[in-house]
């Protein structure tokens, strides 16, 4: 009869001792050490706070944010068309898209068509990235700010000035690797 | 043949001496227990891998002021069950019952900063005694605060310390007696005397940590905090306490660690013993007090509460007999 020999894969189980006689004074003496020791290595360590306002914590690339929209670089023309697929693919109907005609006096998009009122409703956003996915042109991608709060509701819905606009990025992106 | 003098006191200085002394005490812990306080927050969080308060003014230091002017700006409540007089009297007795006891912690001998006064509020000979007297008046004032706020978390959080009371009190005593057998005297400064050669804590070391123990239960701090039991018993005694009546009990916890402190330096660490001059000793013993402090704050971060059978028995099947044999051998050793 051979014996069945588990290898490695035994993981010692460590029990507390028995209560009373000899067990009971390392119970109440050596557990007490043990857990002393315990808080004080948490001294040793030093605190692992961020302090909000002052650091924040670095945020991933793929980290969904306030929306950008998106211009040119060469021409400076808007990547919008105003096709309104990201409208159509909101979730949360927050976004709002009125097209207009390009014309020779006013090109304003690099296609036929342009977005003449883009409105996103941030008190309704729930930040799920759809609308990017479904751009056909790149021209509304998520950025990487969190920091949205307002004092009115009416100061939430942003237009298409705010999202065009060069937003100073006021959040640290995680290095690669961290 | 004189009559017994009501109160025999070791050496009697002049009256104004005495007033001068009592102001400088009262004063020092007013000082000390917003710091204490602000420590303690600040090591709870560092034991807990956090900062702590640091937003009031530099490094939180004003914190303590905003608590307490919030506390005093706060309204008095009392409710309609509940009983106003014994509502009033109860922090009066526990501040009261926490600032005398101090008058008796040593900080210096007679003589150690020049002239014939010792750094201490009064050497009674009965120092320990005194020490137990108003330790177990202090409960009254849980007890009445408890009872008299005519809500059953109070009330619970009463009968709590009124049973913490009795497993611990006879411990504490019988902790301390190991200490009075070998020096001969209950005057907290005549022990620290005898202590010249060797600290108490060395030949009394039973006795050091049952006391430490039952300080634990006497100052109603974590792990026996059951009076109090903020998250089964909503607050406990002081549920119904607000504004600088809950402040007052609040001070009392902490001038009673202060207090614990004190005694526990004079009686077991040698009190104001230390190298350097004479004028030096209050420093040990404070710095012997901070330790202790410290000590207070890590054990709080660390142990979770007792619960309350496990205090009961923990008081009278393992602290009573342990201190007992502790004073039966010493007595022992000392006669012989």
């Amino acid at each position: 009869m051979t014996v069945y020999d588990p290898g490695p894969d035994v993981i010692s189980v460590q029990r507390g001792p028995q209560p009373g006689g000899v067990g009971a004074v390392y119970r109440a003496f050596g557990e007490t050490l043990r857990g002393l020791k315990t808080s004080f290595m948490r001294v040793v360590e030093g605190p692992v706070t961020i302090e909000y306002p002052e650091e924040k914590t670095p945020v991933y690339p793929r980290f969904r944010g306030r929306h950008k929209l998106h211009r040119f670089e060469d021409s400076g023309l808007e990547k919008c068309v105003g096709c309104s697929l990201c409208a159509a693919a909101c979730p949360a109907d927050c976004i709002r898209v009125v097209a207009a005609e390009n014309t020779h006096d006013h090109q304003v998009s690099a296609g036929e068509r342009y977005a003449a009122v883009y409105e996103i409703n941030m008190t309704r956003c729930i930040f799920c990235g759809y609308c990017e996915v479904a751009c056909p042109f790149d021209a509304i991608t998520m950025g990487n700010d969190y920091e949205l709060a307002d004092y009115t509701r009416s100061d939430l819905i942003f237009t298409k000035e705010m999202l065009l606009a060069d937003h100073p990025e006021r959040t640290p992106l995680r290095r690669e690797g961290e | 043949m004189n009559a017994l003098p009501l109160a025999d006191v070791n050496y009697v200085e002049g009256t104004i001496v005495q007033i001068a002394k009592s102001i400088v005490i009262f004063l020092f812990v007013l000082q000390v227990v917003p710091l204490i306080l602000l420590l303690e927050r600040k090591l709870l969080g560092r034991f807990q891998a956090r900062i702590g308060p640091n937003r009031v003014g530099p490094f939180g230091l004003l914190q303590p002021l905003a608590d307490v002017l919030k506390l005093l700006s706060k309204e008095q409540s009392t409710p309609s069950t509940a009983v106003p007089w014994m509502m009033a009297i109860a922090p009066v007795i526990s501040i009261f019952a926490a600032v005398v006891t101090l008058a008796i912690i040593p900080f210096g001998n007679n003589g150690d900063w020049g002239g014939q006064w010792g750094l201490y509020g009064i050497d009674v000979p009965i120092g320990v005694l005194f020490y137990f007297a108003f330790g177990a008046l202090a409960f009254y004032a849980l007890l009445l605060g408890g009872w008299g706020s005519g809500s059953k978390y109070s009330f619970l959080g009463a009968m709590r310390s009124a049973a913490q009371l009795i497993s611990y009190e006879i411990a504490l005593g019988l902790s301390l007696l190991g200490v009075v057998i070998q020096a001969q005297s209950l005057s907290l400064t005549e022990i620290t005397q005898a202590q010249g050669s060797l600290w108490y804590v060395v030949p009394q070391f039973v006795g050091f940590c049952a006391f430490m123990v039952a300080g634990f239960a006497e100052t109603n701090r974590p792990p026996f905090d059951l009076a109090e039991g903020d998250s089964e018993i909503v607050g406990g005694f002081n549920t119904e306490f607000g504004g600088m009546r809950f402040g007052s009990f609040f001070m009392a916890e902490y001038i009673n660690m202060i207090v614990i402190a004190g005694i526990a330096t004079a009686m077991f660490l040698g009190g104001w013993h230390g190298p350097g001059p004479d004028y030096l000793n209050p420093l040990w013993v404070v710095l012997k007090m901070f330790f202790f402090i410290v000590l207070f704050i890590w054990v709080r971060a660390t142990l979770p509460r007792f619960r309350y059978d496990q205090l009961m028995s923990f008081g009278w099947k393992v602290l009573l007999p342990l201190t007992t044999i502790n004073v039966l051998v010493t007595a022992i050793i000392v006669a012989t």
